[in-house]
C-alpha cells in the first residue's frame, strides 16, 4: 500500500521561470518526476462514490489510474485511462480540470484537489517514452465510414471505429491533421510533436487521413455516400470566427485570434523568415475576449516581443471563461488585464493601419439570459488605448460549408448541426455529427465524448445492418 | 504530394502548370481557385483555376512570380511534386446562357482565371467579347486560346507595342461609346484596373463582376485575414466570393489591405518577423 499524503496543496508543477518562458515557444509546465507523480497520488483518497469520475466528461475510472500510479505501475494506469479516454496526454495538458474532475473532488473542500490532469499528462507522456509499439490485428468488417475533420472529435471517432474493424478515412481541409490542437492551441501549452505522434497511432491503426480535402467542396457527403461510405461522421468543429462589428476593424493590424495563431502554429510564422509566412506584431497589442483563444492569443504576442500586451474584456474577471491555469500563467508573463472595458472603435493612423482603440468601461448590471451580470456601460468613460495590433478573439461559430451543401441536414440558427443526443445521429440518414459543430465552441474532451458516442452508434447500426 | 505534368513559360514572368490533383479537377467549376503550398514550410498561396481536365484529373494554374513563394514555384519542373493542392475554393462563378453579349476585360495575369469563365459562356451560347491588356505586347496573355470562342479579342498595351496604346478602360469606354450593348461585364486584373472599369461601367449601368484577391491564409472561411466590404457589409472572399458585384465593393479599403500602399515608414512598427 502507498503512502498516504495529506498535503492540502498539490505536489507543484515545475514550469519554466515566467521571465524566461515568455520570451520562448517551449512547453511551460514541465511535467512530474514519477517521484513526484507518485507522491501526489498518494493525495487520493480512493472514494467509494467516486466524484471525480461523474465531473468527467468520458468517465475515466480516475481513483483506479491513480491507484496504480501511487503503486508506480504506470503502464498500468496507462492502460486504465485509455479505456475510456484515447489522448490522455492532450486532455492532462488541456482540459479545464476545476470545471470537471477536479472540481468535483472530495480534496478540494479543504484545500486543492487531487492534481488529476497533472497524473493524466504523466502517465501518458511516461508511456509515450517508454512503451513499444505492440503489433495489433484488427479483423476488418468491410464497412467503410468516412470523417469530416481531423479535430478531437473525428480522430477520436475514427479510432474507435477503426479499431472495431471498419475502413476509415478522415477528410481534412488544411493540410495538416490536428484540427483546433495543430492550427489554435500554441506550442507552449501543447507541444506539436505530442499531438503529430498522437495522430500517427491512429494512423498506424490504420485510418487513413486526406489533407487537403474540404468537404462541401472537393467532395459532398452525398457524393461520399455514392462512394460506398456508409455512415458519415462530422467533427468540422466551430472554425468562423466572430467580429465586433466596430468601426475600424478591417484595419490593417486587426486580426482575428485564429488568423494570429493560425500563422504562428500551422505556418509556423514564429520561426520566419525560416519558413515563407510573415506574422507581424505591433510593440503594443490588445487581445479582445478573456477565453482560453484570448490567453492563448496575448501570450503568443508576447512571445513574438510584443512589449505591451492588453487582455480587453467586457465583463469582470469572474465571468473570464478561460481555464484558471491559463489566466493565472498570463498574469505571471506579465499580461496586462483590463475588465470590464469595451471597445467601442478601432482608430486609423491614417495609412490605413490601427493606432489605438476607443474602450469605454462597464459596470455589472442584472444577469443576463447566461446568468452571468450583464456589464453596462459608464457613461462618458470612453478614452483611447494607443495600439499597434488588436486581435479579437469572441467565439467562433460552425463554418456555413457543410450545410449549404448537405440537402436534409437540419441546423441551429446560429449553424450548430442538430443530432440525436444518443446517438449523434443528424436528421440526415447515416450522417452523424459531433464536436464544436453541434455545441459550439466549447472542449477538446466533450468532443471527444461525442466522437466516441457516434462511433458506437455507427458500429451499432451498421453491424445490425449484416 | 502533387504532380506538375506540364510546364510552360507564356512570358517573361507569367508560367502556366498543369497539376494532377484528382480532388480538385473532378469537381471544380469557373471562378474557384485553389490553395498551393510549394513545400514543407511553404505558404498557402492562393490561384485561380485557369483551366481543367476531368479525364487526366489535371488542373491548370496560371502565375505570375512576384514574390518568394512563386519563385519558389517556378523553380519546380515537370515531373516535380509540389506538397500540397487543394481545393476547389471559392463559389463558382454564375454564368448563364444569354442572348446579351457578355464583356470580358482582363488585366495583365487576370487574363488567365477570366479565360475559363467567357470560355464556359460562349459553349451555352452566350456571345462573348474580350479585351486583353498588358503592359507590351509580350504581357498580353492568352489572345490566341480567346481567339477560340470570342468574336472579338480587343488588346490594349500601356506602350502601344500590341493593339490600341492604353489601357483596357481606353478600350472598354470607346466600345461603350460608339454604342456597343452589353448585358454584362467581367473584369479580372489588379484592383486598380478593376476599380476603373467600374468607373466606365456603373454610368453606362453596365453590371460588373470583378474578382478580388485578398491576402489569405487558409482560403476555407476560418481566419477572416481576406475580409472585404461589399455593399457596406463584411465578407470572406474566399467563401463569400472571390466574384462580388463590382459596384459594391470598397476598392480602397481591398487596396489598403492588400498592402499596395505599403512602405518603407511601415518597416519600424513591423518589428520581429515583418516582411523584409
Ligand atoms: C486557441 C484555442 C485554445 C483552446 N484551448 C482549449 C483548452 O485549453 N481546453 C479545451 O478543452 N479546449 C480548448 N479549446 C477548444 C477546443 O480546441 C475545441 O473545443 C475542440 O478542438 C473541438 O474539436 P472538434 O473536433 O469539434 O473541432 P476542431 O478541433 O475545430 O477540428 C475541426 C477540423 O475539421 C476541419 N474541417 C472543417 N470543415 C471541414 C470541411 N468542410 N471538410 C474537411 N475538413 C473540415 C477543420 O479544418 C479542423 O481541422 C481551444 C480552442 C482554441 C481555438
Ligand atoms: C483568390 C485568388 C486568386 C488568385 N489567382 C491568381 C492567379 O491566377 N495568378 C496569379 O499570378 N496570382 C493570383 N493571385 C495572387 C497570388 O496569390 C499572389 O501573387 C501570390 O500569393 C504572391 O505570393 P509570393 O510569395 O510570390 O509573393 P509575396 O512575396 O507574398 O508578395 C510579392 C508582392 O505581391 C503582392 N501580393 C501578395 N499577395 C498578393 C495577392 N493576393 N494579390 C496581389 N498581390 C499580392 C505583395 O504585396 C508584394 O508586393 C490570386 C490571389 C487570390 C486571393
Ligand atoms: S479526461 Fe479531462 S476531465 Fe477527464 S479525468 Fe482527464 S483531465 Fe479530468
Ligand atoms: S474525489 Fe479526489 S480524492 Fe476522491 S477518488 Fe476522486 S480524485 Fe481521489
Ligand atoms: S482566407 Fe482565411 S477566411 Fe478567407
Amino acid at each position: 500500500m502507498a503512502k498516504k499524503n495529506m498535503s492540502p496543496v498539490k505536489v507543484p508543477m515545475p514550469e519554466q521561470a515566467p521571465d524566461v518562458r515568455n520570451k520562448n515557444f517551449n512547453e511551460v509546465a514541465l511535467g512530474y518526476t514519477a517521484e513526484m507523480a507518485m507522491e501526489e497520488a498518494g493525495r487520493c483518497l480512493g472514494c467509494k462514490h467516486r466524484p471525480c469520475v461523474g465531473g468527467c466528461p468520458v468517465n475515466v475510472p480516475i481513483p483506479d489510474f491513480i491507484a496504480k500510479v501511487a503503486e508506480g505501475d504506470f503502464e498500468g494506469a496507462y492502460q486504465v485511462i485509455t479505456s475510456e479516454n484515447a489522448l490522455p496526454a492532450i486532455c492532462g495538458r488541456v482540459c479545464p480540470q476545476e470545471n470537471q474532475c477536479e472540481g468535483k473532488c472530495v480534496r478540494g473542500i479543504k484545500g486543492e484537489p487531487v492534481g488529476i490532469g497533472r497524473l493524466e499528462r504523466f502517465v501518458a507522456d511516461y508511456h509515450m517514452e517508454h512503451a513499444q509499439a505492440a503489433e495489433v490485428h484488427i479483423e476488418k468488417n468491410g464497412h467503410k465510414v468516412a470523417v469530416v475533420g481531423s479535430g478531437p472529435a473525428g480522430i477520436t471517432c475514427a479510432g474507435e471505429l477503426i479499431k472495431k474493424g471498419y475502413e476509415v478515412t478522415v477528410f481534412e481541409a488544411l493540410h495538416k491533421a490536428g484540427g483546433v490542437l495543430s492550427y489554435g492551441i500554441p506550442e507552449f501549452r501543447l507541444p506539436k510533436d505530442l499531438v503529430a505522434r498522437e495522430i500517427k497511432s491512429v494512423e498506424d491503426l490504420g485510418v487513413k487521413i486526406e489533407p487537403n480535402v474540404i468537404v462541401g467542396r472537393s467532395i459532398t457527403i452525398d457524393e461520399l455516400m455514392e462512394e460506398g461510405y456508409e455512415a458519415v461522421f462530422v467533427g468540422s468543429g466551430a472554425g468562423l470566427p466572430r467580429f465586433l462589428n466596430i468601426p475600424g476593424e478591417n484595419l490593417l493590424g486587426v486580426y482575428s485570434a485564429n488568423e494570429f495563431l493560425t500563422r504562428v502554429n500551422l505556418m509556423k510564422g514564429y520561426k520566419f523568415p525560416e519558413v515563407a509566412t510573415p506574422v507581424k506584431i505591433g510593440r503594443r497589442v490588445a487581445v479582445v475576449g478573456a477565453g482560453n483563444v484570448a490567453m492563448d492569443a496575448a501570450r503568443t504576442a508576447k512571445r513574438l516581443g510584443a512589449e505591451e500586451v492588453y487582455i480587453v474584456y467586457r465583463r469582470s474577471e469572474e465571468e473570464a471563461p478561460a481555464r484558471l491555469e491559463e489566466l493565472h500563467h498570463a498574469k505571471e508573463e506579465g499580461i496586462i488585464f483590463r475588465f470590464l472595458n469595451n471597445p467601442a472603435a478601432i482608430l486609423d493612423d491614417g495609412k490605413g493601419w490601427v493606432a489605438g482603440m476607443e474602450v469605454v468601461k462597464q459596470e455589472l448590471g442584472e444577469p443576463d439570459a447566461s446568468g452571468r451580470r450583464r456589464p453596462v456601460p459608464v457613461e462618458g468613460s470612453n478614452y483611447v488605448m494607443d495600439l499597434e495590433t488588436v486581435i479579437i478573439a469572441i467565439g467562433q461559430s460552425p463554418n456555413p460549408l457543410i450545410r449549404q451543401t448537405t440537402p436534409g441536414l437540419d441546423t441551429q440558427r446560429w449553424g450548430g448541426i442538430i443530432v440525436n443526443e444518443e446517438t449523434m445521429e443528424s436528421s440526415k440518414e447515416n450522417v452523424y455529427a459531433g464536436g464544436d459543430t453541434v455545441t459550439g465552441a466549447a472542449t477538446v474532451i466533450l468532443a471527444m465524448g461525442a466522437g466516441k458516442k457516434a462511433a458506437a452508434a455507427i458500429d451499432a447500426k451498421l453491424s445490425g445492418k449484416d | 504530394m502533387y504532380k506538375i505534368v506540364k510546364k510552360e513559360r507564356l512570358n517573361q514572368l507569367v508560367e502556366l502548370m498543369e497539376i494532377h490533383a484528382p480532388f480538385v479537377a473532378r469537381k471544380c467549376q469557373p471562378g474557384q481557385f485553389i490553395i498551393i503550398r510549394v513545400d514543407e514550410d511553404g505558404e498557402r498561396v492562393p490561384l485561380t483555376i485557369a483551366d481543367y481536365n476531368r479525364d487526366a484529373e489535371t488542373v491548370t494554374i496560371i502565375y505570375q512570380i512576384v514574390g518568394y513563394s512563386t519563385t519558389l514555384l517556378s523553380r519546380k519542373e515537370e515531373g516535380d511534386y509540389v506538397h500540397d493542392f487543394v481545393g476547389p475554393l471559392g463559389v463558382p462563378a454564375k454564368l448563364e446562357k444569354s442572348d446579351k453579349k457578355v464583356i470580358g476585360v482582363a488585366g495583365g495575369v487576370g487574363a488567365a482565371p477570366l479565360y475559363p469563365q467567357l470560355r464556359k459562356l460562349a459553349s451555352l451560347g452566350t456571345p462573348v467579347d474580350v479585351i486583353i491588356g498588358g503592359k507590351s505586347a509580350e504581357y498580353v496573355l492568352l489572345a490566341d486560346r480567346f481567339k477560340d470562342f470570342c468574336d472579338n479579342v480587343y488588346i490594349a498595351t500601356d506602350d502601344g507595342s500590341l493593339g490600341t496604346k492604353g489601357f483596357v478602360t481606353t478600350v472598354l469606354q470607346d466600345l461603350l461609346d460608339k454604342g456597343e450593348e452589353y448585358g454584362e461585364c467581367i473584369a479580372i486584373g489588379p484592383l486598380i484596373m478593376m476599380k476603373n472599369v467600374v468607373k466606365v461601367t456603373r454610368p453606362a449601368e453596365l453590371h460588373t463582376m470583378v474578382s478580388l484577391n485578398p491576402i489569405m491564409i487558409d482560403g476555407t472561411g476560418m481566419c477572416g485575414g481576406c475580409r472585404v466590404t461589399v455593399g457596406g457589409e463584411t465578407k470572406f472572399a474566399c467563401v463569400d466570393g472571390p466574384d462580388f458585384d463590382g459596384f459594391l465593393v470598397d476598392f480602397d479599403e481591398c487596396m489598403v489591405r492588400q498592402g499596395l500602399f505599403k512602405e518603407e515608414e511601415h518597416k519600424c512598427r513591423i518589428g520581429l518577423g515583418g516582411e523584409q
